[in-house]
């Protein structure tokens, strides 16, 4: 099963990335853009059919390896 | 005194500093990360790129299987040094507080920078002295220090601030965009010690200066 996990910065970790995002779309002339925070999707495909189990496990990864709880939260779409 | 650095796959920085070690007087030895036993009184985990660093720095190093080795001689009250890529791992291990993100420039710096001893009230900086101005070689794309101002706090309190980037003259000059300007931290305990600059870089006039060499003889000076 596809298993998708959406890993950002937490608000108010300031997010380098993001800035040089802004800074480019605002002197390209975009207008209107207030905030830009830049994450990282990692996609998982998984040998399990059983959703709970699926989520228990794809949360493990991200508390042991895919995300640092200290700056960064994750979000697990199944 | 024996030091056991540990060289990880993508580490870069284990000769250099088994050799900045070595001429200091220490007995030393390079450990692979397949090993699962370390018998040294100071371990070290160097500089470089370990695993490659391609999910996060550091974020990978921690499962190596040496690292268990590494975890017990912390909670021996063994002493550790984490330089660069080895704070960093010291970080993911939770060993230290708090995480390493981003330069605030995006940018890879890789130059001197002056550094300023906050506190050398611990065995690492016993050849320091408080507000002592030292001149150290950093080279890092993620050295940007985070902690929340909660926990910054209680590490003042106990000491565990160890050194921050400044100018010649002592002014705090942040090169990275690190909480307060840190560059290196301790455990409350003081026997485990993360900077980002590179000591073993400037231990010889030839290197371009010798301040790394006051850094890392703290234990037999």
């Amino acid at each position: 099963m596809k298993v998708v996990v959406n890993v950002k910065l937490k608000a108010g970790v300031l997010d380098p990335q993001g800035k040089a995002v802004e800074h480019a779309l605002s002197s390209l002339g975009f207008e209107g853009v207030n905030s830009v925070r830049v994450g990282k999707q990692i996609v998982l495909d998984i040998d399990e059919s059983d959703k709970d189990t699926l989520k228990k496990n794809v949360e493990s990864m991200c508390e042991d390896l895919l995300a640092n709880t200290v700056i960064e939260e994750y979000e697990i779409v199944l | 005194m024996k030091v056991a650095i540990i060289n990880f796959p993508g580490t870069n920085c284990e000769r250099d500093t088994q050799y900045a070690f070595e001429k200091l007087g220490y007995k030393t030895e390079i450990i692979w990360h397949k090993e699962e036993s370390i018998n040294a009184d100071l371990i070290v985990l160097p500089g470089g790129f370990s695993h490659g660093d391609y999910l996060r720095t550091a974020a990978i190093a921690k499962f190596s299987p040496i690292m268990k080795a590494v975890v017990v001689h912390a909670k021996k009250g063994g002493y550790i040094l984490g330089i660069c890529n080895g704070f960093q791992m010291l970080l993911e291990l939770k060993l230290l507080d708090g995480a390493m993100n981003r330069n605030l420039s995006l940018s890879f710096i890789s130059k001197y920078h002056h550094l300023k001893v906050v506190s050398a009230d611990n065995k690492f900086l016993s050849c320091c002295k408080k507000d002592e101005i030292l001149n150290i070689p950093i080279a890092h794309g993620e050295g940007n220090y985070y902690i929340d101002s909660y926990n910054l706090n209680k590490m003042y309190d106990k000491g565990q601030i160890l050194l921050k980037y400044c100018d010649e003259n002592g002014a705090y000059e942040n090169p990275n965009g690190s909480v307060d300007a840190i560059a290196g931290i301790c455990d409350k305990d003081k026997k485990i010690f993360g900077l980002m600059p590179h000591p073993e870089r400037a231990i010889e006039a030839e290197l371009g200066g010798v301040d790394g060499a006051r850094v890392l003889k703290g234990f037999i000076c």
